[in-house]
């Protein structure tokens, strides 16, 4: 049937085919965007000993459905001092990186959008650019409040994407690619996968502490509990967001979940086999990713029901001096472990 | 080189953090805190001056309206000026009651503190758990006074009338089964004492739920440890009272110094805390709560054993039966001059001050012998503990000023009043 489509488009095949994969990619995404708030709200209900929403549609499952509606209607308000141009390019360019790196992310063995050999350094660097978003919303809307949080979100993401980097050098270091589908099929191969336990050649146990490092920094690169000072809703109320109303605020809230979803695979994909079966004798396959990513972002919910928010030079603290040096440690141990007549990576 | 400039945002009226109507001017710089400059009065009801207007007796629901999360803790200082410049004295089942109310008030002010202290924090789960109890403990001043919040039950001379025999029970509906329903009223098929003695039973195991989700949480710890440090010198010199002076270490408790009512029957300890700051004062305020458990358990056992009037036969203060109003000629003339004019109290002035959840709560009355005070002072403890916002404040963080408000438990009732 390819085939067909592909003799019908002729010449315009490549785009409508990029096409048609960016949107098988970006609806589910989208809709897992929409459910990961629901299951938010159910998760941290039953946390809280309360059942979260349960009214609209049989046990509430049409309540992201009511809220995008609620935030389609809404005005968007300019606030009168408000930059006009900056104050919606804000919101975009936060949305935009977070959808643009899908591309290079794969869902299973042979399907990604742009099966890019310098993946790694495409999801790093269109990640590092979602903090203009922020920087500009904040800058535009004119209020304090809003600055403060931009100022103190820009500081958090750069300085937690440095820890980040320097764990991806380590998976890079003994990947040997910055393909992330070969990275993933990487971890297949092994000692212990030729036994039938995958899962112990996984690179989350030679990495373990990278591992912990790089889940924990991409919770403070999503601004989420307990990192979540650059919102901090009892101390700087919003933060960046705090003039934004209706879509142009749904899209900083559709970016900061499209953003959780992605550490979640990333770190399934660099930490814990991607879409590899756990043991030798099931098939590999995507709902492996999917279910890894989604025990990653109970994680996150889980996070963010318990702990208090950390303070703004605790969280600096945490990145410079605890993180990056945990990293780079650990990168000079794995770098000598590589060369040694020990390594496990040959 | 370019001019540095401060800071200056504007704390509320309209934040959450600001526990209701706080208008906080900070001058930051970066996100240092310069200077700090609360503003009151967004909530000022001019309780005192309506006082005035009104008899005795109708200004009792005016005080659950001061601090509205320790309702009957203001309602006791105000009838304790009243007892006091009438000369009466108070059977011995209502002080019983009252101090129970009392204690269990201190839970109810306590858990909301923590709660939206911790909420404040940024653990928001804290909070629902807290409301969780205190849904209980409002259950049992409904049972009293039928009023969750503004029971008006402490009355002169006692209280408005003894304890229930039985709690009110959820009933079947289409959102809640007949198993739902049963779970629910388990601890009510009882009197309102054997309600309360099986909250007691539990509130020990949700006291230690709460120490672990909290108590040792590092993050919480960082926020909290050496956040608004006062020194026992200057806790005095601000007039701080409360768990806000304990914190700091000093044993200073009305209800132990100036005993009122039974608790010298009754064994509790006064938590103390050492470094003075926010995270002492939380430890003070959760072992509080456990003495006010043990508190509470004293009195229900007593209570249990000794019935009796709970309110003054002085028909002066009290009317008389309605049974006896209906047939006594005397005691209608009571009840009509009460109901008509209220009390009429002895001229003099009185200062009566109770340990109130935040602190001393003092009443200071002046009578001219009319049946309307001349002249009502109310002394609120978080007035002071607010002024020393700029000082707890100075040179913290802008995430540590919210740690602090909630550390202060500020409620604007009492402040504006």
């Amino acid at each position: 049937m390819v085939a067909a489509m592909e003799a019908f488009f002729g010449a315009a095949w490549p785009v409508v085919w990029s096409a048609a994969k960016i949107i098988a990619l970006l609806v589910p995404l989208l809709v897992a965007v929409a459910y990961l708030t629901y299951a938010e709200r159910k998760v941290i209900g039953y946390m809280q000993v309360r059942i979260g929403p349960n009214r609209v549609g049989p046990k509430g499952w049409l309540q992201p459905i009511a809220d995008a509606l609620k935030l389609l209607f809404k005005e968007v308000i300019v606030p009168s001092e408000a930059h006009k141009v900056l104050y919606f390019v804000g919101p975009v360019m936060a949305l935009a990186p977070s959808l643009l790196v899908w591309a290079a992310v794969p869902m299973t063995d042979g399907w990604v959008v742009a099966d890019l050999d310098a993946g790694l350094l495409f999801v790093l660097a269109v990640i590092s650019l979602e903090v203009y978003g922020i920087i500009i919303a904040g800058w535009a809307s004119n209020s304090k409040y809003a600055f403060l949080g931009a100022m103190r979100a820009s500081a958090q993401m750069i300085s937690y994407e440095v820890a980040m980097g320097f764990g991806l050098i380590c998976v890079l270091l003994i990947s040997g690619s910055l393909n992330l589908s070969e990275i993933v099929r990487q971890q297949g191969n092994g000692f212990f996968a030729e036994l039938g336990l995958t899962f112990l050649s996984w690179n989350w146990l030679p990495l373990l502490p990278i591992a912990v490092v790089y889940f924990i920094s991409g919770v403070a690169e999503t601004n989420r509990a307990p990192f979540d000072l650059p919102e901090g809703e009892s101390e700087i109320v919003a933060g960046h967001m705090i003039e934004y109303s209706g879509m142009a605020f749904a899209l900083f809230f559709l970016a900061e979940y499209a953003n959780m979803i992605l550490v979640s695979f990333l770190t399934a994909i660099l930490f814990f086999g991607g879409w590899l079966s756990p043991v030798g004798f099931l098939p590999d396959g995507f709902l492996w990713l999917a279910l890894k990513a989604s025990i990653f972002l109970f994680l996150f919910l889980w996070l963010r029901a318990t702990f208090p928010r950390f303070r703004y030079d605790h969280v600096m603290r945490l990145g410079w001096k605890v993180f990056v040096p945990i990293t780079l440690v650990w990168l000079g141990v794995v770098a000598l472990w590589m060369v040694s007549p020990l390594s496990i990576w040959r | 080189m370019t001019e540095i400039k401060s800071f200056t945002i504007n704390f509320g009226p309209q934040h959450p953090a600001a526990h209701g109507v706080l208008r906080l001017i900070l001058e930051l710089e970066g996100e240092v805190v310069k200077r700090a400059d609360p503003h009151i009065g967004l909530l000022h009801r001019a309780t005192e001056k309506l006082a005035e207007t009104r008899t005795w007796i109708q200004s009792v629901p005016y005080m659950d309206r001061l601090d509205y999360v320790s309702m009957m803790c203001n309602e006791h200082a105000y009838c304790l000026a009243i007892e006091r410049l009438l000369g009466i004295e108070v059977p011995i089942r209502a002080q019983y009651i009252r101090v129970m109310f009392d204690e269990i008030t201190r839970i109810l002010n306590h858990l909301l503190n923590i709660g939206t202290h911790a909420l404040d924090i940024g653990a928001m789960t804290m909070v629902l758990y807290t409301f969780r109890e205190r849904e209980d403990l409002m259950d049992a001043y409904e049972a009293v006074s039928g009023a969750r919040m503004h029971a008006a039950y402490y009355r002169p001379g006692g209280v408005y009338r003894d304890l229930p025999d039985e709690m009110p029970k959820y009933e079947v509906s289409p959102y809640k089964d007949a198993k739902q329903v049963k779970a629910l009223n388990r601890a009510r098929e009882g009197s309102l004492l054997d309600f309360l003695e099986d909250f007691c039973e539990r509130f020990e195991g949700y006291l230690d739920e709460y120490h672990t989700l909290l108590t040792d949480n590092r993050i919480w710890k960082q926020r909290t440890v050496g956040i608004g440090v006062v020194s026992p010198e200057e806790a005095l010199a601000w007039g701080f009272t409360g768990p806000m002076l304990r914190g700091s270490g000093v044993a200073w408790d009305l209800r132990k110094k100036q005993p009122y009512e039974v608790y010298d029957r009754l064994e509790f300890d006064i938590p103390v805390g050492k470094n003075g700051d926010c995270y002492d004062r939380y430890l003070v305020r959760m072992e509080e709560m456990r003495q006010s458990n043990r508190i509470i358990k004293q009195c229900i056992d007593w209570l249990r054993k000794n019935p009796g009037p709970v309110m003054t036969d002085n028909y002066k203060v009290a009317p008389p039966p309605r049974e006896r109003m209906k047939t006594g000629m005397e005691e209608l003339i009571h009840h009509f001059k009460l109901m008509s004019e209220g009390i009429h109290v002895p001229p003099g002035e009185v200062y009566a001050a109770v340990e109130h959840p935040k602190g001393e709560f003092g009443v200071y009355a002046i009578s001219d012998g009319a049946n309307k005070p001349f002249r009502l002072k109310l002394r609120a403890p978080g007035f002071a503990h607010l002024s020393a916002m700029d000082k707890m404040a100075r040179g913290h963080l802008l995430a540590d000023v919210v740690a602090i408000v909630g550390t202060m438990d500020i409620v604007f009732g009492e402040i504006d009043r």
